[in-house]
């Protein structure tokens, strides 16, 4: 009972939260709910028994993906006054999202802990004394390996193609040689001088 | 099976990925000065793999546990994908020598190497995942290739819009993928096949979702109508040696995957995406024809060429058919050499400070100025035509013929009925030519091999190609029987 109230629960917290993504106006708050999808996301995982991909969706999206997207579009112009006069006004809201969240973090470890509910049979057919990571390490250095390869090669290709259209040589600049400064001696840089007195200090 | 056996099935692939990482280090410590020398070694890799296509590669074999199929039918996509990218590389250097903008860098022969690369285990794939992640490696290649000229608005232009609504197909094509995964258990084309393979009223709305969701990305990458708008923009805007890749190489790997998608993954269901390719195939060939009547710009026009052509072929795949498939491949292999030949010529039009110009007006009196370049182009743009003594007639006849003997009958006639619509456009441009007074000529061909490959392309198409029917033709039954 508790794993389908869970799976009901997360799934249309996803939903909805995809589709406010989609549908709100202001850039920064879609990038919000799209981190709150990505959550209940995870929620979905862990029920299906997959707790590797879940920790990978929490870490990979939500910690590294989603906020560098938040800090791209707060590089766009967005009137940060105006949003700021709203947050006492959108503080009872914020509230219960956060209420909504902690509830679904302690009916998901519940639901956890009464087993997997019928989509195990189907979505993890890894066998149950093997973790995640172990069953998915298993296929992905032996039967995909090739394709993991492969996927490495379009890695290659994405990062040739950053530098290939970005990079440029420019002018005017000194850029550090690490060779010449190790191979500069102090005689070439300073002398000893002897100063006489009333005499101008010769550079 | 042992995994170096598994991998001596791939070694085409291998070669060409491997040769791409040394090139890559070659030309990263090599710098500008490199790019003769990697571009000339990067052919040769590319011929290095031609030959390694004659091994095991072409042997039949299902390497990874059916990830990896080396079969005929791969093995003649290859051959094209190959020959196609070499002429794309060798093109280049004359292409950039005369543009104002970027210089030609090492990492041109190095993407077109990657991208080959790619094109090679898309042809290959036996799983979705194998599918997705060539498809993906050839795209991406393709995306940074198409904006290669940083310095050119159109280039740039053309690169976003490629991977903006390449990501988008990719997206497509994945969400089909994964219904297709949900409901038939299994990535793999055998899997998936028997999946299929239940009676059509008992076929579930998830796998014909899947499957119309695939078939959707597929027609994406194929260019083909409704997703064709990308297109022309970015076959105008890409530099002209790139641009001829796409409309080749690329081309060739798209039509075929879909070919090898919908007949060994979802053969069955042969009722269903029959529907779908015959609207593709009808739209592509009306909308192809009728939107290249008003184009000024000769690159814009190959483009709506090349989705008028894409259309011609997929009538073969409608058939679904041996004989089909065959005749998908022949027209594919007579394609390449049509389309590979215009845009040898197009590389030719420039003026005579080196400009290169893209206006169809400029081609006016061209018999009287450049009276060989004017009959090479005449014989390329009538080939494409299906005009009889030439042999893209050969081409649209297998294609139609397989249609009837599949009972297509009607798909047939209109095919035939719409060729016509298309010649009208290409007629134009071989009367600009003839019968328009000279606007200025261009100077002559330069470069030996430019010169030498249109040649080639040109005695290929007549009267070569008529000797190659018998040879081409079993070679490429051979080929699409290895699907079925």
């Amino acid at each position: 009972m508790i794993q389908a109230i869970a799976f009901y629960l997360f799934a249309t917290v996803t939903i909805a939260s995809a589709a406010l993504t989609i549908s709100s106006r202001n850039p920064v708050h879609s990038v919000l709910w799209l981190i709150l999808a990505f959550f209940n996301a995870a929620g979905l995982m862990v029920l299906a028994g997959a707790e590797f991909i879940a920790m990978l969706l929490i870490i990979v999206y939500v910690g590294a993906v989603a906020v560098l997207f938040l800090f791209v579009v707060m590089m766009l112009d967005i009137d940060v006054a105006e949003m700021r006069a709203g947050f006492v006004r959108y503080l009872p809201l914020g509230l219960a999202l956060a209420v909504a969240l902690l509830a679904e973090i302690v009916i998901g470890i519940g639901a956890y802990g009464a087993g997997g509910i019928e989509l195990a049979a189907r979505t993890a057919p890894a066998a149950q004394p093997v973790p995640n990571i172990q069953a998915l390490g298993n296929l992905l250095y032996t039967r995909y390996l090739f394709i993991f390869e492969v996927a490495g090669l379009v890695l290659l290709v994405a990062m040739i193609g950053a530098i290939v259209l970005t990079y440029r040589k420019r002018g005017g600049v000194r850029p550090q040689s690490i060779p010449r400064q190790n191979a500069r001696r102090p005689e070439d840089a300073t002398r000893n001088v002897n100063q006489p007195i009333g005499v101008g200090v010769e550079l | 099976m042992d995994y170096a056996t598994n991998l001596l099935l791939t070694l085409p692939e291998l070669v060409l990925s491997i040769g791409a990482i040394i090139l890559m280090l070659v030309s990263a410590w090599g710098g500008q000065g490199s790019t003769r020398a990697v571009s000339w070694t990067s052919v040769a890799i590319v011929g290095g793999a031609l030959i390694a296509l004659a091994g095991p590669a072409s042997g039949g074999g299902v390497a990874f546990e059916g990830l990896f199929r080396a079969d005929a039918f791969a093995a003649f996509a290859k051959v094209l994908i190959y020959v196609a990218a070499a002429i794309a590389i060798v093109m280049a250097p004359g292409f950039f020598e005369r543009t104002s903008g970027d210089d030609l860098r090492p990492e041109y022969p190095v993407l077109v190497l990657l991208s080959a690369a790619g094109a090679g285990i898309m042809v290959s794939a036996g799983d979705l995942l194998t599918l997705y992640v060539g498809l993906e490696l050839q795209s991406l290649a393709s995306y940074v290739l198409a904006t290669f000229m940083r310095r050119d608005a159109r280039s740039a232009e053309a690169g976003l819009k490629y991977f903006i609504l390449g990501a988008l197909a990719s997206g497509i094509l994945l969400y089909g993928i994964s219904i297709v995964y949900g409901f038939s258990g299994t990535t793999l084309f055998e899997g998936i096949a028997a999946a299929y393979a239940v009676p059509s009223a008992e076929l579930s709305k998830g796998l014909l979702f899947g499957l119309v969701f695939v078939f959707a990305g597929i027609a994406f990458k194929l260019a083909a109508v409704p997703f064709h708008m990308w297109t022309p923009d970015v076959y105008e805007g890409a530099p002209t040696p790139v641009t001829a890749l796409f409309a080749t190489a690329q081309k060739v790997a798209a039509v075929a995957l879909g070919v090898r998608v919908a007949i060994e993954a979802m053969g069955p269901a042969l009722f269903q995406w029959r529907q779908i390719v015959i609207f593709a195939a009808l739209a592509s060939i009306v909308l192809g024809a009728v939107a290249a009547i008003g184009q000024q710009n000769i690159k814009r026009l190959l483009a709506y060429s090349s989705i008028n052509n894409v259309g011609f072929a997929l009538i073969g795949l409608a058939a679904g058919t041996p004989e089909g498939v065959s005749a998908v491949l022949t027209y594919m292999a007579i394609y390449i050499a049509m389309t590979m030949g215009s845009f040898l010529v197009v590389l030719q039009m420039r003026d005579h400070d080196g400009t290169p110009v893209e206006s169809i007006a400029s081609l006016s009196g061209m018999s009287r100025t450049r009276p060989a370049l004017a009959a090479a182009l005449a014989i390329f743009m009538l080939s494409l035509a299906g005009i009889p003594p030439l042999f893209g007639f050969w081409s649209k006849f297998v294609v139609f013929d397989a249609a009837v003997q599949a009972g297509l009958l009607p798909l047939a006639a209109i095919g035939i009925a719409l060729s016509t619509i298309g010649a009208y456009y290409y007629l134009r441009i071989v009367k600009t030519m003839y019968f328009d007074e000279p606007a200025g000529s261009f100077p002559p061909v330069t470069s030996r091999i430019e010169g030498g490959l249109i040649a080639a392309s040109a005695v290929f198409l007549f009267p070569v190609g008529w000797f190659l029917i018998v040879p081409l033709g079993a070679w490429s039954l051979t080929a699409a029987r290895s699907l079925f």
